[in-house]
């Protein structure tokens, strides 16, 4: 794995020109960040796995100065600058590390020549069946092939017959013929899950790829491998046939399957999710995502969507569910049960809500297992939201006990809850029968959603956009990648207007006003614009919470404080 | 007239009386060579090694006293000593004979070099097909140990060493070091990329390791009986030492043959050594060095300089043999399996026969070898099913230019070179051969030969 050590950067020669970039690089990243002009193919590198070597498509030439053996000074040519010695046969540019003064060739004829001659010989076994490829469109063989092959085949042989539609997995199928034998899945499987069950089986162009006996690509990471292989050998058999990668729209987003919040990328058509796959961040999930969190979409075109505003059961219009709401948190004895799942945005209002009608707020915590990489044991996607909102300045608690205390007292009139089904908490149904008035807020239909007097139906995340602060502190956006239910309006616009009174105009048009307002009113999020939050997000100050004890243990981008003070 | 061998390696094997056990080894003056150098300092014995100048014999030809020197001996990690005994380029049989013959020789070379190098293990590594020879060695080190010469406490000097024989499974790729050292990690023999893994650095378990031939590590042995100096004074400057020629192929006495280096010339090897050719034959082309080296024609001359500037101007039969003179000649002495090919011999069957083993034998891990050598096969083979074609001979070279020098191991040059040379060298017949078929195809005549393919 390539990692920059320093700030420091050495001076190359590329193709005669010189540059700086950072040390510690191999030709590939270096060339990278000179620009794509001077990208070097690859199919086996991956920069968060173990260098294998073995596509030989990074082929370049590189010299190195010339030193005297016996004194070590450099040799200079007639000219006095520094004689180069090359290398006589290419070398590839995933295993050599640049150096001061290297000099690296990525267009000379032979660098291009062995470019011309790997592409052929991947392909003359290839199917070349990229009309029925779901690899199409974003295929390196592909691309490359466009760019370095040759353009017609000097191939007349038969070509070799393998497996073409093996299940390796319940997510993952594969099609031998295809496969480059690059080795990513493979390393991926040691390396990161370290889950080994994929290998190759016979030699030489007979080598498969396969799972060992008795075993299956089953992991919670298995699709993964889909999205590292360069060819379209693996296909996620959720989305093999379904469409074509190049009609479909992306959108940056989160994953809200746990405080870790991957970064991703929704790909849609025309109102519809086809699919999600991760999107690099090193600060926060490397290039990985977990099959879990690729499959949550799936809900938003769940049965049990709440797609009206209701009030008493019946439908009725957003007009008349906020007048009727606002009555009722203006009788006084209001409560609200919060949700780690609302965006900053959201839980900045509602934080005005509460300071305005007094109310006593609570919160949950929906806590499960970690997996030591990109679940943790916090499952909302924005608990430290709320704590950087000062809606709560201590870890919530599993039930919500003020507020049944405060319903059984009967100073809670009318409860207002976000998300959260409070018979799954331990709030008793027939409490709530009795004498408050609940209005809810989420988008799937529950025991609390039925109970519920005034029902708003909110926007999942795929719907909507906001923020929210993951497990480092990172201040995190994700965008609206398909519309809602017809009718509905954005959640913060809904919380707004409860915020303002019914009749009022909402005090923002575009979210960036309402992130003007945060920024005024909050220290830590001071100087912070809507369009200064970047796709790689922004971190956070978190001395503050320090001395909160988070449940999060040990995963790949998160250290509990009590490790990080012990290192 | 018949030359003298002059044996080292092999002097007593072929005696009636010799057998492989460890008192007649020990008979013969065995394990003197061990006492000697237990006694001796290590860095003392590499640099006997070193002044002796004797080249790694499996193939490559390296200076084996440099690769010692190599060694990462700072990294604290154990070192390793391997023998490679995996003997499998096509035309070679040397290391066989000293396994089946004279095993406590090769077990003395080892334990004198594990001293050098101060290795505590050291390993075997022996082709699996050579089952004998594996039950022979077993038999020989047990009897090692019981003699204390093996084992811990090597006869009271306080060096323990132990070796490890380890059976490969069919494979040829195991005897490229890497390979071979990841196999005997129990892993796929997948080589190494070069840089960072190189073995005296990062060798088995990432240790430095020490990987040498059988015949290299028997020379060690000799190295200390007559001392570096006096080893170096055999053959000439460069190419010191004796070397086992493996002489196969269309010759009345095919079999191994020891010589110093340049003590005899390739024509004195075919001619007086070996018998000649078949009777009523003419020599067509040699294969001097095992399978992967340059085939050389056998009317062919060769002119140049040498290094010390004295012009030379050889036909096939004057070629010395040595190192120096065959990479002179644009081939090599590789493992020493000189194979002989007389007219009879058709060279696009040969070829295919060659190619057919190499495509076989690829470990598939890298591109251009996995694909480009099963390619070249499939194009040998369909033209002696005679569906040749004239350019055929173009794409062979085409491609094999497209396999040397790109690869992790040195299979792909030596899966290329017999490919390139064939071509050079007889392109011709190649042509000649796809002309012939043309026109039977043209006439409607389905060409069906029998071939020596096997």
């Amino acid at each position: 794995m390539i990692q920059i050590q320093t700030e420091e950067t050495v001076t190359i020669s590329v193709d005669g020109k010189s540059i700086n970039v950072p040390k510690g690089l191999n030709v590939i990243e270096a060339m990278n960040s000179v620009g794509k002009e001077k990208e070097v193919p690859h199919y086996c590198y991956h920069p968060k796995l173990s260098i294998a070597g073995n596509c030989r498509m990074c082929l370049v030439e590189i010299g190195t100065p010339m030193r005297n053996r016996e004194t070590g000074e450099a040799i200079l040519d007639e000219e006095g600058a520094p004689k180069i010695g090359w290398i006589p046969k290419p070398v590839i540019g995933c295993s050599t590390i640049i150096s001061e003064g290297m000099h690296v060739r990525t267009k000379s004829p032979t660098v291009l020549e062995s470019r011309n001659g790997v592409t052929e010989f991947l392909l003359i076994n290839h199917p070349l069946d990229c009309p029925i490829c779901d690899q199409a469109g974003e295929c390196r063989l592909q691309e490359f092939s466009a760019e370095h092959g040759r353009g017609y085949s000097r191939f007349i042989e038969d070509k070799n017959v393998k497996p073409k539609r093996t299940r390796l997995g319940p997510r993952v199928t594969l099609d031998d013929e295809r496969c480059i034998l690059c080795s990513r899945c493979i390393r991926f499987g040691q390396e990161i899950v370290k889950d080994d069950v994929l290998g190759f089986v016979d030699r030489g162009s007979y080598s498969t790829l396969t799972c060992f006996p008795g075993k299956e690509l089953s992991n919670n990471y298995s699709l993964n491998t889909v999205d590292i292989c360069p060819v379209g050998a693996l296909t996620s058999t959720d989305f093999r046939f379904k469409m074509r990668v190049w009609f479909l729209k992306r959108t940056h987003s989160v994953c809200t399957e746990s405080s870790v919040g991957s970064n991703t990328e929704i790909w849609s058509r025309e109102g519809k999710i086809y699919r999600i796959t991760p999107r690099r961040n090193d600060a926060v999930n490397d290039t990985w995502m977990t099959d879990s969190g690729r499959g949550l979409y799936k809900s938003i075109e769940s049965e049990d969507r709440l797609k009206a505003y209701t009030m008493d059961g019946l439908t009725t219009d957003i007009d008349s569910a906020i007048q009727s709401a606002r009555a009722l948190i203006d009788l006084g004895g209001v409560g609200v049960l919060g949700s780690a799942f609302s965006s900053v945005e959201e839980q900045f209002l509602l934080k005005n809500i509460v300071d305005h009608t007094k109310a006593q707020f609570e919160m949950v915590q929906h806590l499960g297992d970690g997996d030591g990489l990109l679940v943790s044991e916090d499952r909302t996607p924005n608990l430290r939201g709320a704590l950087v909102n000062e809606l709560l300045n201590t870890l919530p608690t599993k039930c919500p006990n003020l507020l049944i205390k405060g319903i059984e007292d009967g100073v809670i009139k009318t409860l207002l809850v976000f998300n959260e089904d409070l018979s799954e908490i331990g709030v008793p149904l027939e409490l709530l029968k009795k004498s408050v008035n609940i209005i809810y807020f989420g988008s799937l239909r529950n025991n609390t959603s039925d109970q519920a007097k005034i029902v708003f139906p909110t926007l999942s995340v795929f719907e909507k956009e906001g923020t929210f602060v993951n497990q480092n502190f990172i201040l995190q956006k994700f965008n609206k990648a398909v519309p809602g239910p017809a009718g509905l309006v954005s959640d913060i616009e809904v919380l707004n207007r409860l915020l303002l009174g019914a009749n009022d105009q909402p005090g923002f048009t575009h979210i960036a006003d309402l992130w003007t307002k945060i920024a005024e009113s909050n220290e830590l999020l001071k100087g912070i614009s809507w369009e200064k939050i970047t796709s790689e997000g922004l971190m956070l100050k978190q001395e503050k919470f320090g001395a909160l004890n988070f449940p999060e243990t040990k995963n790949l981008k998160y250290k509990p404080v009590a490790e990080l003070q012990a290192t | 007239m018949p030359l003298e061998e002059q044996r080292l390696i092999l002097k007593y094997v072929d005696e009636p009386s010799y057998t492989n056990d460890i008192d007649c080894y020990l008979k013969h003056g065995g394990y003197d060579q061990l006492k000697k150098a237990v006694q001796m300092k290590p860095e003392a014995i590499c640099q006997e090694v070193l002044d002796s100048g004797v080249r790694g014999r499996g193939g490559a030809g390296f200076p084996a006293g440099m690769k010692w020197k190599f060694l990462d001996r700072k990294s604290g990690k154990p070192i390793y000593l391997i023998c490679n005994a995996d003997e499998s380029e096509p035309g070679t049989f040397k290391d066989r004979q000293i396994i089946h013959k004279d095993p406590h020789q090769l077990i003395e070379g080892m334990l004198c070099s594990a001293f050098a190098i101060q290795a505590k293990l050291a390993f075997i590594y022996i082709r699996g097909e050579f089952f004998e020879g594996y039950q022979i060695l077993e038999k020989a080190i047990e009897e090692a140990r019981q003699k204390n010469l093996l084992g811990d406490d090597i006869l009271g000097s306080g060096y323990s060493c132990d070796i490890i024989v380890h059976r490969g499974a069919g494979a040829y790729i195991c005897g490229e070091e890497t390979g071979l050292i990841e196999s005997l990690e129990g892993k796929r023999a997948n080589p190494r990329i070069k840089p960072p893994y190189f073995p005296a650095a990062l060798g088995l378990y990432q240790c430095p390791t020490i990987v040498n031939n059988v015949e290299t590590l028997c020379d060690v042995k000799h190295i200390l009986e007559i001392g570096g100096k006096a080893f170096s004074e055999i053959g000439t400057p460069g190419n010191t030492g004796t070397r086992i020629w493996c002489v196969s192929g269309h010759v009345q006495k095919p079999g191994y043959y020891e010589f110093p280096c340049a003590g005899v010339t390739l024509g004195e090897l075919i001619y007086d050594v070996c018998g000649g050719l078949l009777p009523g034959r003419k020599l067509k082309a040699v294969i001097p060095g095992g399978s992967s080296s340059k085939i050389l024609r056998a009317d062919e001359r060769f002119k140049g300089k040498l290094k010390d500037g004295t012009e030379y101007d050889w036909g096939i039969e004057d070629i010395p043999m040595d190192f120096d003179s065959l990479s002179l000649v644009g081939s090599m002495s590789g493992s020493g399996g000189v194979i002989i090919m007389d007219d009879s011999t058709d060279m696009v069957e040969a070829l295919a026969n060659i190619n057919y083993f190499y495509a076989h034998e690829s470990c598939g891990q890298c591109t251009p070898c996995r694909e480009g050598v099963p390619w070249m096969k499939k194009i040998t083979a369909r033209m002696c099913a005679g569906k040749a074609r004239e350019e055929d001979a173009d794409l062979l070279v085409s491609i094999a230019d497209q396999i040397a020098g790109r690869t992790i191991c040195a299979f792909g040059e030596a899966a290329s070179w017999p490919v390139q040379s064939f071509i050079a060298k007889f392109k011709d017949e190649f042509v000649a051969k796809a002309k012939e078929q043309e026109l039977l195809r043209q006439q409607g005549v389905d060409e069906v030969k029998e071939t020596t393919l096997i």
